[in-house]
């Protein structure tokens, strides 16, 4: 088992003729990936990438049974494709775009409620099942199947924990980026629930970051529900306040959604957290040796 | 993105929110000429993005025309040091001298993105003038909320609920709850991260908002040429400008150690193992997923110009990306840019090892990490062994 993409994933790319979309479709596909379709309004019934391509979601859904879809198209438009994707009946939609207008977000949230769709992102490198499925941009070699799900809401520093692990020999059920803008469709605990219900998870690895209070409820849901290890990071310890850093997310505002504050969360709900980036891998191998 | 309060208040004007009347001057001859025609006492404000004006001396009463054009004349051109800008201040370049106004209570309206609910927040309390944050850390119950369901919209009875538990009656309940239905209409139609009247005061005429804080979404600065044009980058330190013509995120902090990373997690990450290792990170600086040869120019020059580095730390997460092209950019701008300091590279990605090779033969003052532990060690040793003439 695994969370959120596997085996059964069809996937349709949204922006599929785009350069990124054409870029990470492709690395989809040559992951394994079984890429069914690609939307681009105005070019429907070309093939792309050996890929079809349609003006519509729901054609893709109709024409090749398309259940997952992943988003590359630009901010001004992205929160228009969610919405498409989640009329089309895509049960699980993850979404690239960087730099999405929060309240754009906001309709899309609110749009999103009482529906069965998942959202996951935006501004994420998305969700791989490793050995099954890769719907993102992130490198599939570094990756390895196992029993540690992931969570983070960075790109580049969840390759960089992916790798500690892989190096290790310790492979993973599922990573998920959740993204790292204000407002996004899938957090941390949601995450948290569906590892709870797999098989193949043993342990989670947590990597949270300033800002907000998605590392508190994580910690809070922890403590309450969940049984088996979990390992976490925060990055930022060195953060100053009232900066965005790179992230929309990443701010410590009014002296709030500091990494110490999370840390003293986490660790208080009996989650093991790493205080170097560096350790990350080492402490996951420590606690599934039951050290 | 951060405007001043005068630019808020023409804003908050335009829709219909009353504010007090006055004009921002840039001479204090000019202020002179502003507070007599409004005649008797004028507040002169300076106008800097910090907060905490009031208790750096940047604002104050005036009695008289004369007396404006004294003060303006001696916060002009000069720092203002405040709570929020460190201590070397910050440069007053405007001034904005408003009507004084006779206080009856001061109250707080403002909206927020609540995180958590994925809506706007309409906030208010009695504990006006105060920091919102004071007020929520010391006694939460002080704050009224109420969020806003984007399909619904901002309902007229929720201004009534903010208004009547503000114990505003009679005819202010009716002008404070259409108050916050426009400074909802504001958050909503700029792409506000924040809009903020603090305080929000009661006179004998009714409800003025005597400060007003707004800042803007960046993801929404697209549609909204407008604002874009309120950018004040005076406000902006000069590297940070630089940085953002070429799409890098970058922030001064005021270490040694240099870094430069692709993803902004992992540049926050490696900021962070700097200062377990014993150094102080001098930046943030997120060049991109991509780190293109250009990119890393861009970035060596940004760094460099802050004189205080002592060593550069190089931490590329590439994963599909060719290490031996990431080498060669940086070997040349190595070169072109005459960088003089050690530069510690941790790069990942295919071809690392001929990446690697390419990089300790190139007789240039490149040290190599395989992780990112060992990379901030080495980095922080040689900030610390660096001795320039």
């Amino acid at each position: 088992m695994s969370i959120l993409v596997d085996n059964n994933t069809r996937l349709v790319v949204q922006g599929i003729t785009g350069k990124e979309g054409s870029f990470h479709a492709r690395g989809c596909l040559e992951y394994g990936t079984k890429v069914v379709a690609g939307v681009t309004p105005g070019k429907g019934g070309v093939i792309h990438e050996g890929i079809p391509v349609f003006n519509s979601v729901i054609q893709s859904v109709q024409e090749t049974g398309a259940n997952t879809s992943l988003i590359f198209v630009p901010p001004a438009f992205a929160a228009d494709a969610i919405l498409e994707a989640a009329d089309a009946g895509i049960a699980v939609i993850v979404c690239i775009t960087e730099g999405i207008p929060a309240l754009d977000m906001v309709k899309v949230s609110r749009y999103l409620q009482g529906k069965t769709t998942r959202l996951v992102g935006p501004n994420c490198p998305g969700v791989i099942s490793p050995g099954k499925a890769k719907v993102g941009i992130m490198p599939g070699h570094i990756h390895l199947p196992g029993p540690v799900g992931v969570i983070s809401r960075s790109g580049t520093l969840t390759y960089e924990a992916v790798w500690q692990l892989t190096q290790r020999g310790i492979g993973q059920s599922t990573c998920v980026g959740v993204g790292g803008d204000p407002i996004i469709g899938t957090n941390f605990v949601d995450c948290l629930h569906l590892f709870r219900d797999d098989p193949q998870t043993e342990a989670v690895l947590l990597i949270g970051e300033i800002g907000g209070t998605a590392e508190e409820e994580a910690a809070t849901f922890v403590k309450a529900h969940i049984d088996r290890t979990v390992i976490g990071y925060v990055a930022g310890m060195t953060a100053p306040p009232g900066r965005r850093m790179g992230h929309a997310g990443a701010i410590i505002a009014g002296g709030k959604g500091t990494a110490t504050e999370k840390v003293h969360a986490m660790e208080a709900a009996g989650i093991r957290v790493c205080r170097s980036p560096a350790e990350m891998g080492v402490m996951v191998e420590k606690s599934l040796q039951g050290k | 993105m951060k405007i001043h309060e005068y630019q808020a208040k023409e804003i908050l004007a335009a829709y219909g929110v009353p504010v007090p009347k006055g004009e921002v001057v840039t001479a204090a001859s000019d202020a002179k000429r502003v507070a007599s025609r409004l005649g008797g006492t004028v507040v002169v404000k300076a106008q800097i993005h910090a907060g905490g004006r009031g208790k750096g001396g940047g604002v104050k009463l005036a009695r008289s025309a004369e007396e404006a054009e004294r003060i303006a004349s001696a916060i002009l051109g000069k720092p203002l040091v405040t709570p929020q800008t460190g201590p070397e201040g910050t440069i007053v370049r405007q001034v904005l001298i408003e009507e004084g106004v006779d206080i009856r209570r001061e109250l707080y309206a403002g909206i927020v993105l609540d995180r958590k609910a994925s809506m706007p927040v309409v906030m208010a309390s009695e504990a006006g003038g105060m920091e919102i944050e004071e007020v929520a850390a010391r006694s939460p119950e002080k704050i009224l909320k109420v969020a806003v369901d984007p399909a619904v919209g901002f309902s007229a009875f929720a201004g009534r609920k903010l208004a009547y538990g503000l114990a505003l009656d009679g005819g202010l309940a009716a002008q404070g709850a259409d108050l916050f239905s426009k400074l909802y209409r504001v958050f909503q139609e700029k792409d506000c991260s924040l809009a903020e009247i603090n305080p929000l005061v009661q006179t004998g005429g009714g409800l003025l908002a005597l400060d007003a804080k707004i800042t803007f979404d960046d993801n929404a600065l697209f549609r909204h040429q407008e604002i874009v044009a309120l950018r004040d980058l005076h406000e902006e330190a000069p590297l940070e400008v630089e940085a953002s013509r070429f799409r890098l995120s970058y922030i001064k902090l005021d270490g040694n150690v240099g870094c430069m990373v692709n993803g902004a997690g992992l540049a926050m990450a490696t900021m962070d193992i700097i200062k377990l290792a014993g150094g102080e990170p001098a930046n943030f600086l997120d060049v991109g997923g991509g780190a293109s040869a250009e990119q890393i120019e861009n970035a060596f020059r940004i760094l460099l110009a802050d004189k205080g580095i002592r060593a550069v730390l190089i931490n590329i997460f590439g994963g599909i990306l060719r290490c031996d092209r990431l080498a060669e950019g940086l070997i040349q701008a190595v070169k072109t840019l005459q960088v003089k300091v050690p530069v510690v590279i941790r790069m990942e990605g295919t071809n690392v090892e001929l990446g690697r090779q390419m990089l300790d033969e190139s007789g240039l003052n490149f040290l190599t990490a395989s992780t990112m532990g060992d990379a901030a060690t080495r980095a922080v040793e040689a900030a610390k062994g660096v001795h320039r003439s």
